[in-house]
């Protein structure tokens, strides 16, 4: 996916930055200022005039603390009096997307819409062709009547003028499980039951409105506590993600408060062992199909929306609860935070006792911004446990189902296929596979077009990402020899 | 025609606030400017420090030169197209 970030996507990392910094100068004290800092008097604003565009950067402030939009009891509430409450909690604010009502612009229902180029013809096949009858002539231009229309695309496809066009809904276009849809208003609303927190919709929204639940300021309270140790957990993904090394990156969160740093893709190893294993031994009792689980959002998806490949997915689990295990094995009393690509982890980590806190590669990187730490400048340290090039290869479509094929190799017939990207297509074919068979025996699923490099919370270039990562696969040994 | 020096600053902070994005001109640039233009991947540039507005003002890109603040895909863009239509006539 080449998209850059556009204007919703960076102001969300300008929140963030603003929080850390009202954190590390007076503990949100004057929290209050940020939307007038983002958006001073006298520049231009976005929405219908600058004191709405603060309003909506209240409520994204508010996410960014732990609260969402649906928790304010009094609109009066302080930034200050949120940004203190989330200091004194002892667990973070429940893991949801919201949508900020009032920042919604509650997009159109109609998803066919005939434009000007309508020119009113005498062949009219867009009526004649209609199954429904929803189109009429109204002053002589073809009319749809939103009440019969079903959608079905006939009158676009027949139009020789191309006067009918589509208007899609991005949210509910982007979420693959339809957890996302209008109220009697035409607002938006996420419901929780079939959220499977793959961060489509908010990606998606070109209003800005859908947020995300941080637990940026519980990390930044433990960072700040001498009597805490805090160790970071960097998913595989991290290549790439901030200038310079990431032996540098070590250096750098240590800068910012960590006390140690270890590298998932240690426990992306274990995955592959396990996996594979698991793998060889289900094909030996004449099982027919397995799919990975490592990705949060596919396996939430598998649970709530896809049973039929339910019983497909395979038991081994993912990098983030082997390297977790580790950690508190090791360091029994530290506080372990997740630092990733992927908002779906906060669920996962939910699962997972070992796990306190999750952060994207973008809050960390607002710790570093607002915390004036040069990654480029820190000395560069080792991790204490080194990852494999499979391990090192799990954030790129396909490096699941290759580090797998390297430990099965001679041991099973291995017939891989890549779901590159959950939507809703991919979920019917995952149905299909399921129910009616297919040529494959092992199923990679990644909900991210690409794998975790595009996932919601990365701050680079997918594309860019996935050379970096390569490189890095490049450097690690095989873990085939050191088994 | 001597090409367009284009400078993105990837200090910690312009990378984290967009300039990690902007690279698309690396790999996916538009047509009209794609052998037109020399990309530079820079050190931190230090405007992040010199600016009251501190790090706010970033991402910095440099065109020929030229600053730009707050940086995105389309600002870079649309000074390269500037410069390329000043240097036809």
């Amino acid at each position: 996916m080449l998209t850059p970030k556009n204007n919703a996507n960076q102001m969300r990392t300008r929140i963030l930055v603003k929080i850390v910094e009202k954190f590390l100068n007076n503990r949100f004290e004057d929290a209050d200022r940020i939307p007038l800092e983002l958006r001073p008097k006298g520049e231009p604003f976005n929405r219908c005039c600058i004191y709405k565009d603060r309003a909506i950067l209240k409520y994204r402030c508010m996410a960014s603390m732990g609260f969402a939009p649906e928790d304010e009891k009094d609109e009066l509430t302080s930034l200050k009096e949120y940004g203190q409450t989330a200091l004194k909690r002892k667990t973070h604010a429940d893991n949801k997307l919201s949508v900020i009502t009032d920042a919604c612009s509650a997009c159109v229902k109609s998803r066919y819409m005939v434009t000007d180029a309508c020119r009113g013809c005498f062949a009219q096949p867009c009526q004649v062709n209609c199954p429904k009858q929803a189109i009429s002539i109204i002053d002589g231009r073809s009319h749809i009547d939103e009440t019969k229309c079903i959608a079905c695309g006939r009158c676009q496809e027949v139009c020789p003028y191309h006067a009918v066009i589509r208007v899609p809904i991005p949210c509910e276009e982007a979420c693959p499980v339809g957890a996302i849809s209008k109220d009697e208003f035409g607002k938006e609303h996420i419901d929780a039951k079939k959220c499977i927190f793959c961060g489509k919709c908010l990606h998606s929204c070109p209003f800005g409105a859908v947020v995300e639940m941080s637990q940026i300021v519980d990390v930044l309270k433990l960072l700040n506590d001498s009597d805490k140790k805090v160790v970071a957990m960097l998913a595989p993904a991290v290549i790439g993600q901030f200038p310079g090394t990431v032996n540098q990156l070590i250096g750098a969160l240590k800068k910012i408060g960590f006390s140690d740093v270890v590298e998932v893709a240690v426990g992306a190893d274990i995955t592959t062992q396990n996996e594979a294993a698991e793998f060889v031994e289900k094909m030996a009792n004449g099982e027919k199909l397995m799919t990975t689980s490592c990705c949060p959002a596919y396996y939430k998806a598998a649970e709530i929306h896809i049973p039929e490949i339910k019983p497909f997915v395979s038991h081994t689990e993912p990098p983030m609860y082997y390297t977790a295990e580790l950690l508190k094995k090791e360091q029994p009393d530290c506080v372990a935070v997740f630092v990733g690509p992927c908002l779906a982890k906060r669920i996962e980590a939910e699962r997972n006792p070992n796990v306190d806190y999750v952060l994207t590669f973008e809050e960390v990187g607002a710790m570093l911004v607002a915390g004036g730490v040069q990654v480029m400048d820190c000395e560069p340290e080792e991790f204490a446990k080194i990852s494999c090039a499979q391990g090192r290869r799990f954030p790129i479509s396909g490096g699941v189902a290759g580090a797998v094929a390297s430990l099965v190799e001679g041991k099973a017939d291995y017939k891989p296929v890549a779901i590159n990207g959950l939507n809703k297509a991919n979920i019917k074919l995952l149905q299909q596979y399921a129910t009616k068979g297919c040529d494959y025996n092992m199923i990679e699923v990644m909900t991210c077009e690409g794998g975790c490099v595009a996932g919601p919370g990365c701050i680079a270039l997918a594309k860019k990402a996935a050379i970096m990562v390569e490189n890095y696969v490049k450097t690690g040994a095989d873990l085939k020899e050191k088994q | 025609m001597e090409k367009i020096k284009v400078k993105i600053c990837c200090g910690t902070s312009c990378f984290v606030m967009g300039a990690a994005q902007i690279q698309v001109l690396e790999f996916d640039p538009p047509a009209d400017i794609k052998d037109k233009i020399e990309i530079e991947e820079s050190r931190c540039m230090n405007y992040c420090h010199n600016t009251a507005a501190k790090y706010n003002r970033g991402p910095f890109v440099e065109v020929n030169g030229e600053l730009i603040e707050e940086a995105n895909f389309e600002k870079v863009v649309n000074k390269i197209r500037e410069i390329l239509d000043g240097t036809k006539d």
